[in-house]
């Protein structure tokens, strides 16, 4: 679902992404751990082109993204086409970014109304299913900050799956709630991993890359140290800073 | 006791000021409701509103220009606001009326074509268009100062959230940032139409007849120049006051979803009293049933 070859992203004279590779298979859970200023949130905001990269190539579902191979060169998509790609792949966001001058429900119609021209009595229905699975059925003609930090994620959660995405971004989606909130959200992860979805989770939340990833990869210094099955790398790692990094966590 | 000295001296510029010798207070209630006053105040709406149009949606487009990643596009509007913005909104208007004197005539066309337009600039730009223009684009500038804090003042997580999602650039703007920006762009912007009713006064050396060209075209008849000056000053200042409380509605309107509650408005609040003096005393507070919010018990 997710390629990435030998990925790299520089902020000016920072190189942030120092060759990143990496892939996910479809219904795979991956989920990136590292301390802060690793890359792994530079490398998620990749995937969905909020951020360029600059060297490598980046394919979701076999196409690549924000760009268009012409010969050995890459070329920039015009706007319209990048748009049509994200449109694809839902992201959750660490500080929720709701639209605050919405209702949580106005919140999960807008994009399907807008960019899949859904009618509002589709995407409404659906809407409703959805918030009814994060469990706001009755939170629906709220406005988020009526919400608290754990029902705000969980509609931005409905919000992106309104699009049915075919792959699901998740940037330390619980790094901001009050530690009791964070069990909800990850409830609702944890369902949405049990039925099939792809997602790659930027997490501190061991526990949860442990019971519910597929995968794991710890990343380091803008580069991946290590990565495997998600047991064997918090239980038996093989990389000096992999055991640095989860001594101080764990 | 400053402030009964602050009410003193009012009390006694007030004084002076109904009792001066030559001041014809009839002659002031005679004019404020005269036909060619009442007409000017039609000009003078028309005026503000028009201008004000033009100042609005030119200004948004400048503020998204000059926002634009383009270095051209972002260039040209900041020439627009510099040009703008740097010279004398009388003078513009002034120019725009006598553009007829070096530009007789006006024309639109495609070059090493025949398709070609003109007419006479004198009757493109009648005086009332000298004005709205002058205004409108003078406004243009300042609106899009305006617009582009208000753009600037919407947090970037929201247009991402809103890109991650699929919506393009345009849409991002339209549906999330402008709305948003809305509650930092109100208040200056009831301003500014606070100040273009005013300044539509201007309008006067493109002789066009709104209020105030028309009470000094009155006064240069009679000579009653103070009294008709202040048959203007009343009529300015009750259309100010009308705005003001459309500015306090719009402000509301647009600020849903940045407070719980939305504090009642001075109406809410009359008829809560009005309520609250015929309710019953008021029973302690863990046996009060659910009603309407007193204004404050809300509030921990």
């Amino acid at each position: 679902m997710v390629k990435a070859e030998a990925v790299h992203k520089s902020f000016g004279r920072l190189e942030v992404l120092r060759g990143i590779d990496l892939e996910v298979a479809p219904r795979e859970v991956m989920c990136m751990i590292g301390p802060s200023g690793s890359g792994k949130s530079t490398f998620l905001r990749c995937i969905n082109h909020l951020e360029k990269i600059d060297a490598g190539r980046l394919s979701v579902d076999g196409e690549l993204v924000g760009y268009r191979e012409r010969g050995d060169k890459l070329h920039e998509l015009p706007d319209k086409e990048v748009c049509r790609k994200r449109s694809e792949i839902g992201m959750v966001f660490q500080r929720f970014n709701l639209f605050p001058h919405m209702t949580a429900l106005e919140n999960v119609i807008e994009a399907p109304i807008r960019v899949k021209k859904e009618s509002r009595a589709v995407a409404a229905a659906r809407a409703r299913k959805l918030l009814d699975r994060v469990g706001l059925s009755e939170k629906m003609n709220a406005y988020p900050n009526q919400l608290s930090g754990g029902q705000q994620q969980r509609v931005a959660i409905a919000r992106a799956l309104a699009m049915e995405p075919k792959l699901m971004l998740f940037d330390e989606p619980t790094s901001a709630l009050d530690p009791e909130l964070v069990g909800e959200v990850l409830d609702v992860m944890r369902g949405l991993a049990g039925d099939g979805m792809t997602m790659v989770v930027v997490t501190h939340e061991m526990g949860f890359a442990r019971e519910v990833g597929d995968s794991l990869v710890f990343m380091d210094g803008g580069v991946i140290v290590e990565e495997g099955k998600p047991r064997d790398v918090l239980t038996n790692p093989q990389q000096e800073r992999t055991r640095t990094f989860l001594s101080k966590v764990l | 006791m400053a402030a009964v000295l602050v009410l003193a001296i009012i009390a006694g510029i007030a004084y002076t000021m109904a009792t001066a010798p030559n001041l014809r207070w009839e002659a002031v209630g005679h004019f404020l409701f005269q036909r060619l006053i009442l007409q000017g105040i039609v000009i003078t709406l028309e005026l503000t509103a028009l201008a004000m149009l033009i100042g609005i949606v030119l200004g948004a487009i400048v503020a998204v220009m000059r926002l634009s990643p383009n270095p051209v596009v972002s260039s040209v509007s900041w020439c627009y606001i510099w040009f703008f913005r740097g010279t004398p909104v009388l003078v513009q208007i002034f120019f725009w009326y006598n553009l007829a004197t070096v530009l007789p005539y006006v024309g639109l066309g495609i070059p090493f074509t025949p398709i070609h337009w003109q007419a006479p600039t004198n009757s493109l730009i009648a005086p009332f268009m000298a004005a709205t223009l002058g205004l409108g684009l003078n406004e243009a500038a300042y609106m899009a100062e305006i617009v582009r804090a208000g753009i600037i003042s919407v947090e970037h997580g929201q247009t991402e959230a809103a890109q991650a999602l699929g919506m393009t650039r345009l849409l991002v703007m339209r549906r999330i940032v402008l709305p948003q920006a809305m509650r930092v762009i109100i208040p200056p912007t009831g301003n500014e139409t606070i100040s273009m009713l005013k300044t539509s006064s201007l309008a006067f050396v493109a002789s066009v007849p709104e209020l105030f060209t028309r009470s000094q075209q009155i006064a240069s008849a009679n000579y009653d120049v103070i009294e008709l000056a202040i048959v203007a000053s009343i009529w300015y200042l009750a259309m100010t006051s009308i705005l003001t409380v459309g500015q306090y509605y719009l402000e509301r309107y647009f600020g849903r979803g940045s407070l719980r509650e939305l504090p009642p408005t001075p109406l809410q609040r009359f008829r809560r009293m009005l309520l609250t003096f015929h309710a019953p005393p008021p029973m302690p507070p863990d046996v009060a049933p659910p009603g309407p919010a007193v204004p404050g018990s809300e509030h921990r």
